[in-house]
Protein backbone atom coordinates (compact mmCIF):
# COMPACT_ATOMS: atom_id res chain seq x y z
CA UNK A 1 0.00 0.00 0.00
CA UNK A 2 3.18 2.47 0.97
CA UNK A 3 4.26 1.73 -2.42
CA UNK A 4 1.03 2.05 -4.33
CA UNK A 5 1.05 5.59 -2.40
CA UNK A 6 4.42 6.39 -3.26
CA UNK A 7 4.15 5.63 -7.15
CA UNK A 8 0.96 7.84 -7.36
CA UNK A 9 2.74 10.74 -5.80
CA UNK A 10 5.52 9.67 -8.17
CA UNK A 11 3.60 9.23 -11.39
CA UNK A 12 1.99 11.37 -13.97
CA UNK A 13 0.05 8.54 -15.25
CA UNK A 14 -1.21 6.84 -11.71
CA UNK A 15 -2.63 10.40 -10.65
CA UNK A 16 -4.27 11.02 -13.67
CA UNK A 17 -5.85 7.30 -13.50
CA UNK A 18 -6.90 7.54 -9.88
CA UNK A 19 -8.56 10.96 -10.30
CA UNK A 20 -10.65 9.59 -13.30
CA UNK A 21 -11.57 6.79 -11.74
CA UNK A 22 -12.60 8.11 -8.19
CA UNK A 23 -14.69 10.91 -10.44
CA UNK A 24 -16.40 7.86 -12.14
CA UNK A 25 -16.97 6.10 -9.46
CA UNK A 26 -18.30 9.03 -7.79
CA UNK A 27 -21.17 10.19 -10.74
CA UNK A 28 -21.54 6.36 -11.54
CA UNK A 29 -22.78 5.59 -8.59
CA UNK A 30 -24.89 8.65 -8.32
CA UNK A 31 -26.85 8.14 -11.53
CA UNK A 32 -26.71 4.51 -10.94
CA UNK A 33 -29.26 5.01 -7.86
CA UNK A 34 -32.02 6.60 -10.39
CA UNK A 35 -31.14 3.86 -12.67
CA UNK A 36 -32.15 0.74 -10.43
CA UNK A 37 -35.13 2.53 -8.79
CA UNK A 38 -36.56 2.94 -12.00
CA UNK A 39 -36.11 -0.64 -12.62
CA UNK A 40 -33.36 0.52 -15.93
CA UNK A 41 -30.39 -1.62 -15.12
CA UNK A 42 -31.18 -3.40 -18.59
CA UNK A 43 -31.53 0.72 -20.29
CA UNK A 44 -28.04 1.14 -18.33
CA UNK A 45 -26.21 -1.73 -19.81
CA UNK A 46 -27.99 -0.65 -23.13
CA UNK A 47 -26.52 2.43 -23.26
CA UNK A 48 -23.11 1.33 -22.58
CA UNK A 49 -23.42 -0.60 -25.97
CA UNK A 50 -25.23 1.88 -27.51
CA UNK A 51 -22.16 4.52 -27.49
CA UNK A 52 -19.73 2.39 -29.45
CA UNK A 53 -21.12 3.38 -32.88
CA UNK A 54 -20.30 7.26 -32.00
CA UNK A 55 -17.33 6.68 -30.22
CA UNK A 56 -16.06 5.13 -33.92
CA UNK A 57 -17.67 8.02 -35.85
CA UNK A 58 -15.98 10.38 -33.55
CA UNK A 59 -13.05 8.72 -34.04
CA UNK A 60 -13.03 9.01 -37.91
CA UNK A 61 -14.47 12.59 -37.67
CA UNK A 62 -12.00 13.61 -35.94
CA UNK A 63 -14.01 15.51 -32.88
CA UNK A 64 -14.58 14.65 -29.03
CA UNK A 65 -16.01 11.30 -28.75
CA UNK A 66 -18.28 12.62 -26.10
CA UNK A 67 -20.75 13.85 -29.31
CA UNK A 68 -20.71 10.49 -31.38
CA UNK A 69 -21.24 9.07 -27.95
CA UNK A 70 -23.64 11.25 -26.60
CA UNK A 71 -25.96 11.15 -30.12
CA UNK A 72 -26.02 7.58 -31.00
CA UNK A 73 -27.05 6.98 -26.78
CA UNK A 74 -29.81 8.77 -27.13
CA UNK A 75 -31.14 7.91 -30.50
CA UNK A 76 -30.82 4.26 -29.06
CA UNK A 77 -33.03 5.51 -25.93
CA UNK A 78 -35.47 6.96 -28.03
CA UNK A 79 -35.67 3.71 -30.44
CA UNK A 80 -36.04 1.91 -27.68
CA UNK A 81 -38.87 4.06 -26.11
CA UNK A 82 -40.82 4.08 -29.76
CA UNK A 83 -40.65 0.35 -30.55
CA UNK A 84 -42.25 -0.10 -26.71
CA UNK A 85 -44.69 2.32 -26.85
CA UNK A 86 -45.52 1.35 -30.18
CA UNK A 87 -45.50 -2.55 -30.50
CA UNK A 88 -46.72 -5.44 -28.03
CA UNK A 89 -42.61 -6.10 -28.00
CA UNK A 90 -41.85 -5.68 -24.00
CA UNK A 91 -39.94 -2.99 -22.63
CA UNK A 92 -36.79 -5.94 -22.28
CA UNK A 93 -36.96 -7.22 -25.74
CA UNK A 94 -37.10 -3.34 -27.69
CA UNK A 95 -33.75 -2.53 -25.36
CA UNK A 96 -32.00 -6.31 -26.66
CA UNK A 97 -32.88 -5.57 -30.25
CA UNK A 98 -31.58 -1.77 -30.35
CA UNK A 99 -29.04 -2.12 -28.53
CA UNK A 100 -27.06 -4.94 -29.95
CA UNK A 101 -27.95 -3.43 -33.43
CA UNK A 102 -26.23 -0.24 -32.06
CA UNK A 103 -23.20 -2.10 -31.00
CA UNK A 104 -23.11 -4.65 -33.71
CA UNK A 105 -22.90 -1.49 -36.48
CA UNK A 106 -20.13 0.13 -33.83
CA UNK A 107 -17.89 -3.11 -34.18
CA UNK A 108 -18.23 -3.02 -37.77
CA UNK A 109 -17.24 0.78 -37.89
CA UNK A 110 -13.88 0.41 -35.50
CA UNK A 111 -13.11 -2.34 -37.91
CA UNK A 112 -12.99 1.03 -40.30
CA UNK A 113 -10.15 2.68 -37.69
CA UNK A 114 -6.87 1.54 -37.90
CA UNK A 115 -5.59 -0.20 -35.17
CA UNK A 116 -7.44 -2.60 -33.83
CA UNK A 117 -6.01 -1.85 -29.87
CA UNK A 118 -8.73 1.18 -29.94
CA UNK A 119 -11.42 -1.32 -29.85
CA UNK A 120 -10.04 -3.33 -27.09
CA UNK A 121 -9.75 -0.04 -25.25
CA UNK A 122 -12.83 0.71 -25.46
CA UNK A 123 -14.33 -2.27 -24.94
CA UNK A 124 -12.51 -3.14 -21.44
CA UNK A 125 -10.84 0.44 -20.29
CA UNK A 126 -7.81 1.10 -19.74
CA UNK A 127 -7.45 3.84 -17.40
CA UNK A 128 -3.63 4.08 -17.20
CA UNK A 129 -3.31 5.16 -20.37
CA UNK A 130 -5.76 8.26 -19.15
CA UNK A 131 -4.69 11.22 -21.23
CA UNK A 132 -5.05 14.96 -19.48
CA UNK A 133 -7.61 15.88 -22.17
CA UNK A 134 -9.86 12.33 -20.84
CA UNK A 135 -9.48 13.59 -17.33
CA UNK A 136 -10.26 17.02 -17.73
CA UNK A 137 -13.25 15.84 -19.95
CA UNK A 138 -13.96 12.75 -17.09
CA UNK A 139 -14.31 16.16 -14.86
CA UNK A 140 -16.08 18.61 -16.81
CA UNK A 141 -18.85 15.97 -17.55
CA UNK A 142 -18.75 14.75 -13.50
CA UNK A 143 -19.61 18.19 -12.21
CA UNK A 144 -22.27 18.60 -15.05
CA UNK A 145 -23.79 15.45 -13.61
CA UNK A 146 -23.63 16.09 -10.16
CA UNK A 147 -24.97 19.76 -10.22
CA UNK A 148 -27.67 18.49 -12.55
CA UNK A 149 -28.75 16.06 -9.93
CA UNK A 150 -28.37 18.81 -7.42
CA UNK A 151 -30.71 21.09 -9.03
CA UNK A 152 -33.26 18.58 -10.10
CA UNK A 153 -32.98 16.08 -7.15
CA UNK A 154 -36.82 16.67 -6.12
CA UNK A 155 -38.05 15.88 -9.62
CA UNK A 156 -35.73 12.98 -9.91
CA UNK A 157 -36.92 11.44 -7.04
CA UNK A 158 -41.07 12.02 -7.18
CA UNK A 159 -40.91 10.75 -10.72
CA UNK A 160 -38.60 7.64 -9.94
CA UNK A 161 -41.38 7.05 -7.07
CA UNK A 162 -44.50 8.00 -8.18
CA UNK A 163 -44.62 8.88 -11.93
CA UNK A 164 -48.48 9.15 -11.96
CA UNK A 165 -49.04 11.76 -9.73
CA UNK A 166 -45.97 13.47 -11.00
CA UNK A 167 -47.10 13.24 -14.54
CA UNK A 168 -50.98 14.27 -13.20
CA UNK A 169 -48.86 17.62 -11.46
CA UNK A 170 -48.15 18.55 -14.17
CA UNK A 171 -44.59 17.52 -14.16
CA UNK A 172 -42.87 16.71 -17.55
CA UNK A 173 -41.80 12.96 -17.35
CA UNK A 174 -40.93 12.56 -20.63
CA UNK A 175 -38.52 14.76 -20.47
CA UNK A 176 -37.15 14.25 -17.27
CA UNK A 177 -36.57 10.32 -18.58
CA UNK A 178 -34.72 11.69 -21.62
CA UNK A 179 -33.17 13.95 -19.41
CA UNK A 180 -31.76 11.27 -17.43
CA UNK A 181 -30.79 9.22 -20.56
CA UNK A 182 -28.62 12.29 -21.40
CA UNK A 183 -26.90 11.98 -18.51
CA UNK A 184 -26.56 8.25 -18.01
CA UNK A 185 -24.35 8.73 -21.64
CA UNK A 186 -22.44 11.59 -20.49
CA UNK A 187 -21.46 8.64 -17.50
CA UNK A 188 -20.95 5.73 -19.69
CA UNK A 189 -18.62 7.58 -21.97
CA UNK A 190 -16.67 9.23 -19.03
CA UNK A 191 -16.53 5.38 -17.52
CA UNK A 192 -14.97 4.06 -20.73
CA UNK A 193 -11.82 4.52 -20.39
CA UNK A 194 -11.89 3.85 -16.74
CA UNK A 195 -13.88 0.09 -16.66
CA UNK A 196 -14.96 -0.04 -20.74
CA UNK A 197 -18.10 -0.56 -22.08
CA UNK A 198 -18.79 -4.00 -21.27
CA UNK A 199 -18.40 -3.12 -17.82
CA UNK A 200 -19.80 -0.21 -17.62
CA UNK A 201 -23.21 -1.35 -16.05
CA UNK A 202 -21.48 -2.97 -13.25
CA UNK A 203 -20.60 0.29 -12.10
CA UNK A 204 -24.24 1.73 -12.62
CA UNK A 205 -26.01 -0.83 -10.72
CA UNK A 206 -23.63 -2.65 -7.81
CA UNK A 207 -22.62 0.27 -5.76
CA UNK A 208 -26.59 1.39 -6.05
CA UNK A 209 -27.19 -1.87 -5.41
CA UNK A 210 -25.24 -1.88 -2.57
CA UNK A 211 -26.58 0.81 -0.61
CA UNK A 212 -30.20 -0.07 -1.55
CA UNK A 213 -29.57 -2.82 0.41
CA UNK A 214 -28.59 -0.47 3.88
CA UNK A 215 -30.64 2.63 3.70
CA UNK A 216 -34.01 3.87 3.58
CA UNK A 217 -33.81 6.97 2.17
CA UNK A 218 -32.70 8.39 -1.19
CA UNK A 219 -30.30 11.24 0.18
CA UNK A 220 -28.68 8.56 2.14
CA UNK A 221 -28.48 6.10 -0.36
CA UNK A 222 -27.07 8.12 -3.05
CA UNK A 223 -24.18 8.84 -0.39
CA UNK A 224 -23.29 5.43 0.06
CA UNK A 225 -23.57 4.53 -3.60
CA UNK A 226 -21.41 7.40 -4.56
CA UNK A 227 -18.66 6.24 -1.09
CA UNK A 228 -19.08 2.57 -2.99
CA UNK A 229 -17.93 3.30 -5.85
CA UNK A 230 -15.11 5.56 -4.91
CA UNK A 231 -13.60 2.88 -2.76
CA UNK A 232 -13.83 0.36 -5.67
CA UNK A 233 -12.03 2.84 -7.91
CA UNK A 234 -9.43 3.28 -5.26
CA UNK A 235 -9.35 -0.37 -4.07
CA UNK A 236 -9.12 -1.69 -7.56
CA UNK A 237 -6.57 0.42 -9.04
CA UNK A 238 -4.61 0.05 -6.63
CA UNK A 239 -4.65 -4.12 -6.61
CA UNK A 240 -4.81 -3.49 -10.59
CA UNK A 241 -1.37 -1.40 -10.20
CA UNK A 242 0.20 -3.98 -7.43
CA UNK A 243 -0.61 -7.11 -9.21
CA UNK A 244 -0.57 -6.14 -12.90
CA UNK A 245 -4.18 -6.87 -13.07
CA UNK A 246 -6.75 -5.52 -15.69
CA UNK A 247 -7.86 -2.30 -14.11
CA UNK A 248 -11.74 -2.42 -15.38
CA UNK A 249 -12.04 -5.92 -14.25
CA UNK A 250 -10.65 -5.20 -10.97
CA UNK A 251 -12.60 -2.30 -10.16
CA UNK A 252 -15.53 -4.22 -10.88
CA UNK A 253 -14.48 -7.37 -8.74
CA UNK A 254 -14.29 -4.30 -5.29
CA UNK A 255 -17.79 -3.50 -5.96
CA UNK A 256 -18.94 -6.84 -6.06
CA UNK A 257 -17.16 -7.98 -2.97
CA UNK A 258 -18.77 -4.75 -1.46
CA UNK A 259 -22.01 -5.77 -2.66
CA UNK A 260 -21.74 -9.44 -1.26
CA UNK A 261 -20.50 -7.89 2.37
CA UNK A 262 -23.58 -5.48 2.14
CA UNK A 263 -25.93 -8.52 1.60
CA UNK A 264 -24.77 -10.87 4.07
CA UNK A 265 -24.36 -8.46 6.73
CA UNK A 266 -26.52 -5.35 6.22
CA UNK A 267 -28.36 -4.68 9.16
CA UNK A 268 -31.73 -4.49 8.07
CA UNK A 269 -31.86 -6.88 5.05
CA UNK A 270 -28.74 -8.74 5.36
CA UNK A 271 -29.28 -12.25 5.49
CA UNK A 272 -27.11 -12.80 8.40
CA UNK A 273 -29.10 -10.40 11.25
CA UNK A 274 -32.35 -11.46 9.02
CA UNK A 275 -31.81 -15.39 9.97
CA UNK A 276 -30.22 -14.23 13.56
CA UNK A 277 -33.81 -12.60 14.12
CA UNK A 278 -35.86 -15.18 12.69
CA UNK A 279 -33.86 -17.67 14.87
CA UNK A 280 -34.40 -15.90 18.12
CA UNK A 281 -38.54 -15.05 17.19
CA UNK A 282 -38.56 -18.53 16.44
CA UNK A 283 -37.24 -20.11 19.66
CA UNK A 284 -39.20 -17.08 21.68
CA UNK A 285 -42.22 -18.34 20.85
CA UNK A 286 -41.40 -22.44 20.53
CA UNK B 1 -72.57 26.32 -7.22
CA UNK B 2 -69.93 26.24 -9.93
CA UNK B 3 -69.29 23.08 -11.60
CA UNK B 4 -66.15 21.07 -10.48
CA UNK B 5 -66.05 18.73 -13.29
CA UNK B 6 -67.68 18.82 -16.74
CA UNK B 7 -67.00 16.06 -19.13
CA UNK B 8 -69.18 15.84 -22.58
CA UNK B 9 -68.64 13.75 -25.26
CA UNK B 10 -65.81 11.27 -24.09
CA UNK B 11 -64.60 8.82 -25.83
CA UNK B 12 -61.00 7.23 -24.41
CA UNK B 13 -59.77 3.59 -26.31
CA UNK B 14 -56.17 1.64 -25.88
CA UNK B 15 -54.98 0.93 -28.86
CA UNK B 16 -58.24 1.00 -31.06
CA UNK B 17 -59.90 -0.79 -28.13
CA UNK B 18 -62.97 1.52 -27.21
CA UNK B 19 -63.08 1.21 -22.96
CA UNK B 20 -65.21 4.55 -22.75
CA UNK B 21 -68.07 5.28 -24.57
CA UNK B 22 -69.82 8.96 -25.43
CA UNK B 23 -69.27 9.78 -21.42
CA UNK B 24 -71.18 12.60 -20.41
CA UNK B 25 -71.56 14.25 -16.48
CA UNK B 26 -71.52 17.26 -14.39
CA UNK B 27 -69.93 17.13 -10.70
CA UNK B 28 -70.70 20.06 -8.40
CA UNK B 29 -68.34 21.55 -6.52
CA UNK B 30 -68.71 20.52 -2.85
CA UNK B 31 -69.85 16.83 -3.43
CA UNK B 32 -68.38 13.40 -2.68
CA UNK B 33 -69.01 11.14 -5.56
CA UNK B 34 -68.35 7.43 -6.20
CA UNK B 35 -67.24 6.00 -9.44
CA UNK B 36 -68.42 2.70 -9.24
CA UNK B 37 -68.61 -0.42 -11.76
CA UNK B 38 -67.71 -3.86 -11.93
CA UNK B 39 -63.79 -4.55 -12.51
CA UNK B 40 -62.77 -3.41 -15.84
CA UNK B 41 -65.71 -1.08 -16.38
CA UNK B 42 -62.92 1.80 -17.36
CA UNK B 43 -63.09 3.47 -14.08
CA UNK B 44 -59.16 4.14 -13.33
CA UNK B 45 -59.60 5.12 -16.74
CA UNK B 46 -62.39 8.13 -16.64
CA UNK B 47 -59.96 9.57 -13.54
CA UNK B 48 -56.84 9.23 -15.82
CA UNK B 49 -58.35 10.53 -18.62
CA UNK B 50 -59.89 13.45 -16.26
CA UNK B 51 -56.02 14.18 -15.65
CA UNK B 52 -54.92 13.99 -19.17
CA UNK B 53 -52.85 10.68 -17.85
CA UNK B 54 -53.95 8.92 -21.40
CA UNK B 55 -55.03 10.84 -24.73
CA UNK B 56 -58.47 10.68 -25.14
CA UNK B 57 -60.64 10.05 -28.69
CA UNK B 58 -62.63 12.70 -28.45
CA UNK B 59 -64.97 14.95 -25.94
CA UNK B 60 -64.25 17.92 -23.67
CA UNK B 61 -63.36 18.03 -20.50
CA UNK B 62 -63.78 21.11 -18.16
CA UNK B 63 -62.28 21.20 -14.82
CA UNK B 64 -62.82 23.56 -11.63
CA UNK B 65 -64.37 26.04 -14.56
CA UNK B 66 -60.92 26.10 -16.97
CA UNK B 67 -58.49 23.62 -18.87
CA UNK B 68 -57.15 21.11 -16.97
CA UNK B 69 -53.49 22.78 -17.07
CA UNK B 70 -54.75 25.74 -15.85
CA UNK B 71 -55.63 23.94 -12.81
CA UNK B 72 -53.38 21.13 -12.51
CA UNK B 73 -51.75 22.12 -8.91
CA UNK B 74 -55.10 21.95 -7.61
CA UNK B 75 -55.90 18.45 -7.63
CA UNK B 76 -54.42 15.66 -5.85
CA UNK B 77 -54.63 12.27 -7.38
CA UNK B 78 -54.28 9.27 -5.27
CA UNK B 79 -53.31 6.19 -7.51
CA UNK B 80 -54.37 2.75 -7.04
CA UNK B 81 -52.09 1.02 -4.69
CA UNK B 82 -50.89 -1.77 -7.04
CA UNK B 83 -48.88 1.24 -8.87
CA UNK B 84 -46.63 2.32 -6.11
CA UNK B 85 -43.31 0.14 -5.29
CA UNK B 86 -43.51 -0.44 -1.75
CA UNK B 87 -39.59 -0.66 -1.41
CA UNK B 88 -38.70 2.80 -2.54
CA UNK B 89 -36.37 3.74 -0.46
CA UNK B 90 -38.41 6.64 0.90
CA UNK B 91 -39.54 7.43 4.47
CA UNK B 92 -43.33 7.83 5.23
CA UNK B 93 -42.57 11.69 6.52
CA UNK B 94 -40.75 12.33 3.19
CA UNK B 95 -43.41 10.81 1.03
CA UNK B 96 -46.26 13.43 2.70
CA UNK B 97 -43.76 16.20 1.69
CA UNK B 98 -44.08 15.15 -1.59
CA UNK B 99 -47.49 16.57 -1.15
CA UNK B 100 -46.16 19.93 -1.40
CA UNK B 101 -44.02 19.72 -4.47
CA UNK B 102 -46.46 20.42 -6.86
CA UNK B 103 -47.09 24.14 -5.43
CA UNK B 104 -42.86 24.83 -4.06
CA UNK B 105 -41.92 24.78 -8.08
CA UNK B 106 -38.74 24.33 -9.36
CA UNK B 107 -35.47 24.26 -8.33
CA UNK B 108 -36.35 25.01 -4.39
CA UNK B 109 -36.38 22.62 -1.56
CA UNK B 110 -39.11 22.26 0.91
CA UNK B 111 -38.51 24.00 3.85
CA UNK B 112 -39.82 24.50 7.06
CA UNK B 113 -43.14 26.00 6.23
CA UNK B 114 -43.82 22.28 4.30
CA UNK B 115 -42.07 20.11 6.67
CA UNK B 116 -44.24 21.61 9.46
CA UNK B 117 -47.74 20.92 6.79
CA UNK B 118 -46.17 16.96 6.25
CA UNK B 119 -46.21 16.80 10.02
CA UNK B 120 -49.98 18.11 10.27
CA UNK B 121 -51.21 16.12 7.62
CA UNK B 122 -49.57 13.12 9.11
CA UNK B 123 -50.59 13.71 12.51
CA UNK B 124 -54.76 14.21 10.66
CA UNK B 125 -54.20 10.20 9.59
CA UNK B 126 -52.83 9.33 13.06
CA UNK B 127 -49.71 8.32 11.52
CA UNK B 128 -47.20 10.46 13.19
CA UNK B 129 -45.56 7.93 15.27
CA UNK B 130 -44.36 5.74 12.09
CA UNK B 131 -43.02 9.05 9.85
CA UNK B 132 -39.52 7.44 9.89
CA UNK B 133 -41.29 4.09 8.97
CA UNK B 134 -39.43 2.84 5.40
CA UNK B 135 -42.86 3.24 3.59
CA UNK B 136 -43.23 -0.97 2.64
CA UNK B 137 -43.26 -1.69 6.16
CA UNK B 138 -46.92 -0.84 7.08
CA UNK B 139 -49.75 -2.40 6.77
CA UNK B 140 -52.21 -1.71 3.82
CA UNK B 141 -54.58 0.50 5.98
CA UNK B 142 -51.79 2.10 6.97
CA UNK B 143 -50.24 3.22 3.51
CA UNK B 144 -53.07 4.02 2.24
CA UNK B 145 -53.72 6.79 5.43
CA UNK B 146 -50.22 8.14 4.07
CA UNK B 147 -51.17 8.54 0.78
CA UNK B 148 -54.52 10.27 1.95
CA UNK B 149 -52.21 12.38 3.92
CA UNK B 150 -49.84 13.80 1.27
CA UNK B 151 -53.06 13.87 -0.96
CA UNK B 152 -53.74 16.42 2.45
CA UNK B 153 -50.69 17.65 1.48
CA UNK B 154 -51.49 19.36 -1.33
CA UNK B 155 -54.21 21.07 -0.02
CA UNK B 156 -55.84 21.31 -3.35
CA UNK B 157 -59.90 21.84 -4.05
CA UNK B 158 -60.56 18.25 -5.96
CA UNK B 159 -59.70 14.87 -4.35
CA UNK B 160 -59.79 11.85 -7.40
CA UNK B 161 -58.53 8.68 -5.24
CA UNK B 162 -58.65 5.43 -7.04
CA UNK B 163 -60.00 2.34 -5.42
CA UNK B 164 -58.56 3.62 -1.42
CA UNK B 165 -60.33 1.15 0.10
CA UNK B 166 -59.36 -2.33 -1.38
CA UNK B 167 -57.47 -4.40 1.05
CA UNK B 168 -57.52 -2.35 4.10
CA UNK B 169 -58.85 -2.54 7.78
CA UNK B 170 -61.93 -1.00 9.21
CA UNK B 171 -59.96 1.42 11.19
CA UNK B 172 -58.24 2.73 7.95
CA UNK B 173 -61.34 2.65 6.34
CA UNK B 174 -63.69 4.75 8.44
CA UNK B 175 -60.90 7.18 9.17
CA UNK B 176 -60.02 8.09 5.59
CA UNK B 177 -64.26 8.15 5.29
CA UNK B 178 -64.47 10.58 8.18
CA UNK B 179 -61.77 12.61 6.19
CA UNK B 180 -63.39 12.94 3.34
CA UNK B 181 -66.41 14.27 4.64
CA UNK B 182 -64.35 16.92 6.49
CA UNK B 183 -63.14 17.97 3.11
CA UNK B 184 -66.21 17.87 1.79
CA UNK B 185 -67.71 19.59 4.15
CA UNK B 186 -65.72 22.79 3.57
CA UNK B 187 -66.42 22.91 -0.07
CA UNK B 188 -63.61 20.50 -1.46
CA UNK B 189 -64.93 17.94 -4.10
CA UNK B 190 -64.17 14.36 -3.45
CA UNK B 191 -64.85 11.50 -6.55
CA UNK B 192 -63.58 8.02 -5.30
CA UNK B 193 -63.11 5.29 -7.48
CA UNK B 194 -64.76 2.10 -5.82
CA UNK B 195 -65.39 -1.03 -7.17
CA UNK B 196 -68.35 -2.87 -5.12
CA UNK B 197 -71.48 -1.81 -3.95
CA UNK B 198 -71.49 -1.98 -0.53
CA UNK B 199 -71.73 1.19 1.80
CA UNK B 200 -71.31 3.79 -1.34
CA UNK B 201 -74.51 4.72 0.21
CA UNK B 202 -73.26 5.52 3.77
CA UNK B 203 -69.82 7.28 2.35
CA UNK B 204 -70.60 9.11 -1.15
CA UNK B 205 -73.33 12.15 -2.06
CA UNK B 206 -73.79 10.93 -5.51
CA UNK B 207 -72.93 7.92 -7.60
CA UNK B 208 -71.63 7.56 -11.29
CA UNK B 209 -72.38 3.91 -12.14
CA UNK B 210 -69.97 2.75 -14.88
CA UNK B 211 -69.22 -0.02 -17.87
CA UNK B 212 -67.94 1.35 -20.75
CA UNK B 213 -71.11 3.82 -20.94
CA UNK B 214 -72.14 6.24 -17.99
CA UNK B 215 -75.35 3.96 -17.39
CA UNK B 216 -77.00 6.30 -14.34
CA UNK B 217 -75.48 9.30 -12.27
CA UNK B 218 -77.42 11.05 -9.60
CA UNK B 219 -78.41 10.35 -6.16
CA UNK B 220 -77.71 6.41 -4.51
CA UNK B 221 -81.23 6.04 -4.52
CA UNK B 222 -81.57 6.85 -8.27
CA UNK B 223 -78.66 4.88 -9.11
CA UNK B 224 -79.29 1.87 -7.08
CA UNK B 225 -82.27 0.43 -9.09
CA UNK B 226 -82.26 -3.21 -10.00
CA UNK B 227 -82.58 -2.38 -13.84
CA UNK B 228 -79.35 0.14 -13.57
CA UNK B 229 -77.18 -2.42 -11.73
CA UNK B 230 -78.03 -5.66 -13.59
CA UNK B 231 -77.51 -3.61 -17.09
CA UNK B 232 -73.63 -2.44 -15.05
CA UNK B 233 -72.85 -5.98 -13.67
CA UNK B 234 -74.61 -7.95 -16.32
CA UNK B 235 -74.67 -11.58 -14.88
CA UNK B 236 -72.74 -10.38 -12.02
CA UNK B 237 -75.80 -11.98 -9.44
CA UNK B 238 -74.41 -11.90 -6.09
CA UNK B 239 -74.03 -7.83 -6.75
CA UNK B 240 -77.76 -7.95 -7.96
CA UNK B 241 -78.98 -9.83 -4.63
CA UNK B 242 -77.22 -7.26 -2.66
CA UNK B 243 -78.96 -4.61 -3.75
CA UNK B 244 -82.49 -6.54 -4.25
CA UNK B 245 -82.00 -6.97 -0.35
CA UNK B 246 -82.15 -3.35 0.27
N1 LIG C 1 -52.66 0.37 -20.43
C1 LIG C 1 -53.66 -0.36 -20.96
N2 LIG C 1 -53.54 -0.91 -22.18
C2 LIG C 1 -54.54 -1.60 -22.72
N3 LIG C 1 -55.73 -1.82 -22.14
C3 LIG C 1 -55.92 -1.31 -20.93
C4 LIG C 1 -54.91 -0.54 -20.26
N4 LIG C 1 -55.38 -0.13 -19.06
C5 LIG C 1 -56.62 -0.63 -18.98
N5 LIG C 1 -56.96 -1.33 -20.09
C6 LIG C 1 -58.25 -1.98 -20.35
O1 LIG C 1 -59.25 -1.01 -20.27
C7 LIG C 1 -60.39 -1.52 -19.59
C8 LIG C 1 -60.72 -0.60 -18.42
O2 LIG C 1 -59.67 -0.65 -17.47
P1 LIG C 1 -59.73 0.15 -16.10
O3 LIG C 1 -60.04 1.56 -16.41
O4 LIG C 1 -58.46 -0.13 -15.39
O5 LIG C 1 -60.94 -0.54 -15.36
P2 LIG C 1 -61.39 -0.44 -13.84
O6 LIG C 1 -60.54 0.54 -13.15
O7 LIG C 1 -62.83 -0.06 -13.90
O8 LIG C 1 -61.25 -1.83 -13.28
C9 LIG C 1 -60.08 -2.93 -19.18
O9 LIG C 1 -60.69 -3.79 -20.12
C10 LIG C 1 -58.58 -3.00 -19.27
O10 LIG C 1 -58.19 -4.29 -19.65
MG1 LIG D 1 -59.13 0.35 -11.65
Amino acid sequence: MIHFIEAVMQYGFLQKALITSVMVGVISGVIGCFIILRGMALMGDAISHAVLPGVAISFMLGINFFIGAVITGILTAVGIGFINQNSRVKNDSAIGIMFTAAFAAGIILITFLKSSTDLYHILFGNVLAVRPSDMWMTLIVGVFVLVSVFIFYKELLVSSFDPIMSQAYGLPTKMIHYFLMILLTLVTVASLQTVGIILVVAMLITPASTAYLLTDRLSVMIGISATCGTISAIIGLYLSFTYNLASGATIVLVATALFFTAFIFSPKQGLLWRSIRTNKQKSAVS
Amino acid sequence: MNNAIVVSNLHVSYYGKEVLQNIGFTISEGKSVGIIGPNGAGKSTLLKALLNLIPKDKGEITILGSELKEVRKRIAYVPQRSTIDWDFPITVKDTVLIGTYPTIGLLRRPGRLEKELALKCLEKVDMTEFQNRQIGELSGGQQQRVFLARALAQQADLFLLDEPFVGIDATSEEMIVKILKELRDVGKTIIVVHHDLNKAEKYFDELLLLNKELIAKGSVKEVFTPKTIASAYGGQLSFLDEVMAK
